[in-house]
């Protein structure tokens, strides 16, 4: 058992084993630049995955193989891609505001890093444990859109800058419920810090874990989570900033290059770290899913649930086509929004309505009949369903 | 309810996905240089010359009529007539080009070339594997590159070159019976002048040459 409470332990040992080279007085610093490097090596390293795995997942749901030309079954396709990406022409166009051009991939890149400080990939594995770790997630992920619309507004292009207007529209809206959603995480746990909000899910009933996307409260909230982080990550069906039937690639329309390739990285960093926010706030953070799993290591855990949701992003995007512009408003002013302010009332009722059944009867039948009315509705009146033409048909 | 169609959408491509691990017939890509798959009958790209027989230059049947040379919309045959003349299928004494070369970068592959030939001469080819590193030369075809024999029209195009050859054949028998009662005309205006001293040695030695030139 100790080998395996050391294997669960065994990059918080190592980074402890590096840091005991240096003096005292240094020690705080290097444990931090370790933890540094190990989340700019890891994440892009499972972006450069992802990537791969989308190209070839996306085939199969259409029928087709997907990249299998470099290396066995194309997994060294990233490889290729970033060679590629790296020895291509860096043009920047001559009437685009240079300076902004250049920061704004960079900043994008660094605020999408930077929320990955506070998420706990695995037991201690925290690289700062703030008190208000979630406040501070949502406040760097308001921050990557001023990037998108640097990125817009510097190119001096059409295209670019209406993809840069829809980004901000579509993720000002959607921050709202994405922010309102998680507030009942945080009403029920009573921290803000995400170490203690995965605590506080580690608990057993017999073999089901208290995960939070177990109670009628949690799952309504990682729903609507879920939907608002597709639509802050501009991930399909959200993806209109950068729609390529109408605007060519969106705000990065005249990136090219590297520039263009660290837009597709904090992109891709940004779905990531949102993932492993909704792992940490919903799905038990590194926990097992059965109390008889625990034996394997928390970071295992961690890292096979963000596979698995970038796996359920992946299968979204294979799936659904793109939502219209009234429609997305629509969807996040009128549906996600009175939804959201709702499962907050209900996360209160089921505080303190007791121990008993009564409180999942209650919360689930509130919750289902606001969604079913809310559904109707929306169908009814708001044109969420097939478009009818009144002249042409 | 909402998110019904979602749930439909969903196991869909869920299905696809799962599904063309397991089906072959679920994925029709063809790993093309590995793999390829016989061009369908109808392909056409660019145009050939076709020659009968085994030597190229010599059977060619293209007589440099140049009439391809002038309807070609895009203008990328350019045609030499030569000054000599030699005999073609049926043995009747033609020119031939000295230089026929068509622009495959300029050829736009309609085929009004094939349409337009009387002597069934140029064919539209399926070979698509063009490309080369000089892109001025190397894609101008002069006239040994662009002939290809008669059994290579036939197993590209078979039904179509089945046509060609028929109606070539009847040409060519018409031809010949056509050239027999000239002489035999003759041969008879022979007979009938044969009391006469002068003996006629005009008639025979043609129909032998006829004859050479067909086998």
């Amino acid at each position: 058992m100790s080998f395996l409470a050391n294997l669960d332990q065994v990059f918080v040992l190592l980074q402890h084993w590096i840091a005991g080279f240096f003096p005292l007085w240094l020690q705080p610093v290097v444990a931090t630049i370790l933890g540094v490097i190990a989340i700019v090596a890891t994440f892009p390293g499972i972006f450069a995955v992802t990537t791969v795995l989308e190209r070839k997942g996306l085939g199969r749901m259409q029928n087709r193989l997907g990249p299998n030309r470099v290396g066995p079954l194309g997994i060294l396709q990233p490889v290729a891609d970033g060679i590629k990406s790296l020895t291509k022409e860096d043009i920047v166009p001559l009437s685009a505001d240079a300076v902004v051009h250049f920061l704004a991939p960079v900043l994008l890149v660094i605020a999408v890093f930077l929320g990955f400080a506070v998420l706990p990939v695995g037991r201690n594995m925290v690289l700062v444990n703030f008190d208000a770790g979630l406040l501070f997630f949502f406040a760097i992920g308001a921050s990557t859109e001023l990037s998108i619309f640097m990125a817009g507004w510097s190119s001096r292009n059409k295209y670019s800058l209406l993809g840069a207007m829809r980004a901000v529209a579509q993720m000002i809206s959607y921050e709202v419920p994405l922010l309102l959603s998680s507030v009942v995480v945080v009403m029920i746990t009573g921290s803000l810090s995400t170490v203690k909000i995965v605590e506080a899910q580690s608990g057993f009933t017999g073999w089901f874990p208290h995960w939070y996307v177990f109670t009628p409260w949690g799952f309504a909230g990682f729903a609507l989570f879920v939907v608002a982080a597709l639509a802050e990550t501009n991930r399909s069906p959200f993806d209109l900033p950068e729609g390529e039937s109408e605007l060519v690639a969106g705000y990065f329309t005249e990136y090219s290059g590297f520039k263009f390739a660290l837009f597709f990285l904090g992109e891709y960093l940004g779905m990531l770290s949102i993932a492993g926010f909704a792992i940490t706030l919903f799905l038990g953070g590194w926990g097992a899913p059965f109390s008889f799993l625990g034996f394997v290591p928390s970071w295992g855990w961690f890292f096979l649930k963000l596979l698995a949701a970038i796996a359920f992003f992946i299968w979204l995007r294979g799936t659904l086509p793109r939502l219209r512009q009234d429609q997305l408003m629509n969807f996040a002013w009128k549906f996600m929004l009175p939804m959201a302010l709702l499962n907050l009332l209900v996360a209160g009722a089921w505080r303190f309505l007791g121990d008993g059944w009564g409180r999942w009867v209650i919360c689930s039948i509130v919750l289902l009949t606001a969604y079913a009315l809310l559904g109707r509705v929306l169908m009814r009146k708001q044109g969420l369903g097939a478009r009818s033409y009144r002249y042409a048909e | 309810m909402l998110g019904e169609g979602m749930l439909k959408g969903l196991a869909e491509t869920a299905k696809n996905f799962a599904g063309s691990f397991v089906s072959k017939e679920r994925m029709t890509t063809v790993q093309y240089p590995e793999e390829r798959i016989a061009p369908i009958e109808n392909t056409r790209d660019f145009p050939f010359l076709i020659f009968d027989g085994n030597d190229p230059m010599a059977g060619l049947r293209c007589v440099a009529c140049q009439i391809c040379e002038k309807e070609c919309p895009p203008k990328c045959i350019y045609i030499t007539k030569s000054a000599d003349k030699k005999p073609d299928y049926v043995g009747k004494p033609q020119n031939y080009p000295t230089r026929f070369d068509i622009d495959i970068s300029v050829c736009m592959s309609c085929q009004i070339c094939v349409e337009v030939c009387p002597f069934e001469a140029i064919k539209m080819d399926t070979e698509f594997e063009l490309s080369t590193t000089d892109r001025f030369g190397g894609l101008l075809l002069d006239r040994e590159q662009l002939s290809k024999s008669n059994e290579y029209y036939n197993a590209i195009h078979p039904t179509e070159a089945a046509e060609v050859d028929e109606r070539l054949a009847e040409e060519k028998a018409k031809f010949e019976a056509k050239a027999k009662a000239a002489a035999e005309a003759a041969a008879a205006k022979a007979a009938a002048v044969a009391a006469a001293p002068v003996t006629p040695k005009e008639a025979p030695p043609k129909e032998a040459t006829s004859k050479e030139q067909t086998s």
